[in-house]
């Protein structure tokens, strides 16, 4: 664990402490990311949602919002805010190694 | 003769007609405007209402006043636009053709967006102040009210005016202290931002202000629901929050029309160029105003700033050049802060709202992210600038981009 997140600590990052390049970002340091949100663990249901915001911001260039996830993740609101607890796209999106969504200004 | 089209003749739209009819050939150009009402609001004065600082007759002209004497006006609902054919089909089964299209259809509130904003409590114990019905409904519900808890909630992001929430419960301070009963008032500033406003530095300092006003504060709440029978705002993660009156203010949309003419993303905003305000998807098509779906303020000063952008691109385009001037994001807010005073913050997509003087650096009179007098005066002054320089079109005495020049770093 200590290995990792002084992995995370060497990453570069923006103002809102997303990791500026998405290349730098591995399923470890997703972990990593995740314990700094206060998620010790990422399921099954947490890589769903990460997955897809990944997909979608290779196709569109953004994070998607979290209207969007609602409606194509799969995955409902109530079970988002339950996974990712007060900010589900923002925090998703971090996880996932992606800019803050431009929605959430 | 070309054919220049505007659906929607709000704030943006009747800016937009102004400038570009002095700009455009009258023996070329053929100009149509279309909106579904007859009455212009001057929505900024909608927060004063409910506090009795003005009444419906504040805010209201009829837009006709403000259209060019020779350009073709057409009251009615749009049915859709199909950009692919270059038209817009009227709900009264006229159809209109363009060689150029302006969309400034705006952004609505969708309360019905939350389960259970309209079951029954709808204009009795919750309100909006975004409608001139909602606000009229809310400063008849003060007038008579003794106090108890008072939620202002901010629904979701982007709202129209994001600074205005904060202006309401500063001035529900002022206005239930002048009545006598602010001892009885809980005021709660309920938002799913992780402070009191979008941008950091604004955000410490006008949290401070809420402290200092006795303004509770609780943030990164998301609104799932109302509850009617236990009179609570309830988040997705199950906390409840007590009101009982309730200030919301719902989930902001883009028209109906957008989403039915398959333009829209999930909130029927328009996927618009941040730069050239150019529609991301049609070349002779722009977007102007609340209906982009930019990451700057939705604001009557943000689309005035378009406007001046957008003017000189319009004339580009038309002209076979490419769009050159490019939209920064900037945004100009007067905030009313309570017992005559006001803040102001001057900010971009870059830059976040910082402290300084303004428009003249050193000298202002008006003074950034502090409470003054001066601001205030400012405030009030606004309304018949609008009315007289802004919808008009005519010259105001601030930049369309953002200066540095007296901010402090």
């Amino acid at each position: 664990m200590t290995t990792v997140a002084t992995e995370t600590k060497t990453l570069e990052r923006d103002a809102d402490g997303h990791i500026k390049n998405i290349s730098d970002w591995n399923e470890q340091i997703a972990n990593a990311l995740a314990l700094e949100e206060g998620i010790p663990v990422l399921t099954e249901r947490h890589w769903a949602v990460i997955n897809f915001m990944r997909k979608e911001f290779q196709e569109k260039g953004d994070a998607p919002s979290i209207r969007r996830l609602t409606k194509e993740s799969g995955v409902e609101t109530k079970e988002l805010y339950a996974l990712f607890p007060k900010g589900p796209a923002k925090k998703a999106a971090k996880i996932a190694g992606l800019p803050k969504p431009k929605g959430c200004i | 003769m070309k054919k220049l089209l505007i659906l929607g003749a709000g704030t943006a739209g009747t800016m937009m007609l102004n400038k570009l009819h002095g700009m455009l050939d009258k023996n070329e150009w053929q100009i149509t405007i279309v909106d579904q009402c007859e009455t212009h609001y001057y929505q900024p004065g909608f927060l004063f209402i409910p506090f009795g600082i003005y009444t419906k007759k504040d805010v209201v002209k009829p837009k006709r006043d403000f259209f060019p004497s020779d350009v073709d006006v057409i009251i009615s609902e749009i049915d859709k636009i199909e950009p692919e054919q270059n038209r817009v089909l009227l709900k009264n089964n006229v159809v209109l053709t363009y060689d150029y299209l302006i969309i400034a259809t705006g952004a609505k509130i969708n309360p019905a967006q939350t389960e259970g904003m309209k079951d029954g409590q709808w204009h009795k114990s919750i309100f909006d102040f975004y409608t001139i019905e909602g606000a009229c409904a809310l400063g008849n519900f003060f007038k008579h009210w003794k106090g108890g808890k008072l939620v202002v909630n901010i629904t979701e992001m982007p709202i129209k005016c994001p600074v205005a929430p904060l202006e309401f419960v500063f001035l529900a301070d002022w206005y239930f202290t002048e009545r006598g009963i602010r001892d009885n008032v809980d005021i709660h500033f309920v938002t799913p931002l992780p402070g009191a406003f979008t941008k950091p530095r604004a955000s410490s300092i006008l949290g401070d202000f809420l402290n200092k006003k006795n303004i509770l504060l609780t943030t990164e709440f998301n609104i799932a629901r109302v509850d009617n029978e236990k009179k609570a705002i309830v988040s997705w993660d199950e906390t409840e929050i007590p009101f009982d009156v309730l200030v919301t203010i719902p989930t902001n949309m883009g028209d109906e029309i957008i989403a039915r003419s398959g333009m829209g993303d999930e909130l029927n905003f328009v996927p618009t160029d941040k730069g050239t305000l150019r529609s991301l998807n049609y070349n002779n098509v722009f977007v102007l105003g609340d209906a982009t779906n930019l990451p700057s303020s939705k604001a009557g000063s943000v689309a005035h700033f378009q406007a001046d952008i957008l003017t000189e691109n319009f004339m580009n385009v038309i002209e076979g050049r490419e769009p050159s001037e490019k939209f920064d994001g900037h945004a100009n807010c007067f905030i009313e802060s309570g017992f005559g005073k006001g803040i102001l913050i001057d900010f971009n997509y870059e830059t976040e709202p910082l402290p300084g003087k303004f428009p003249l650096p050193g000298v202002g009179p008006f003074s950034l992210l502090e409470e003054t007098k001066m601001n205030h005066y400012g405030k009030v002054m606004f309304r018949w600038m609008y009315w007289n320089f802004l919808l008009k079109g005519l010259e105001m005495p601030i930049e369309s981009h953002m200066s540095m020049a007296g901010k402090r770093m």
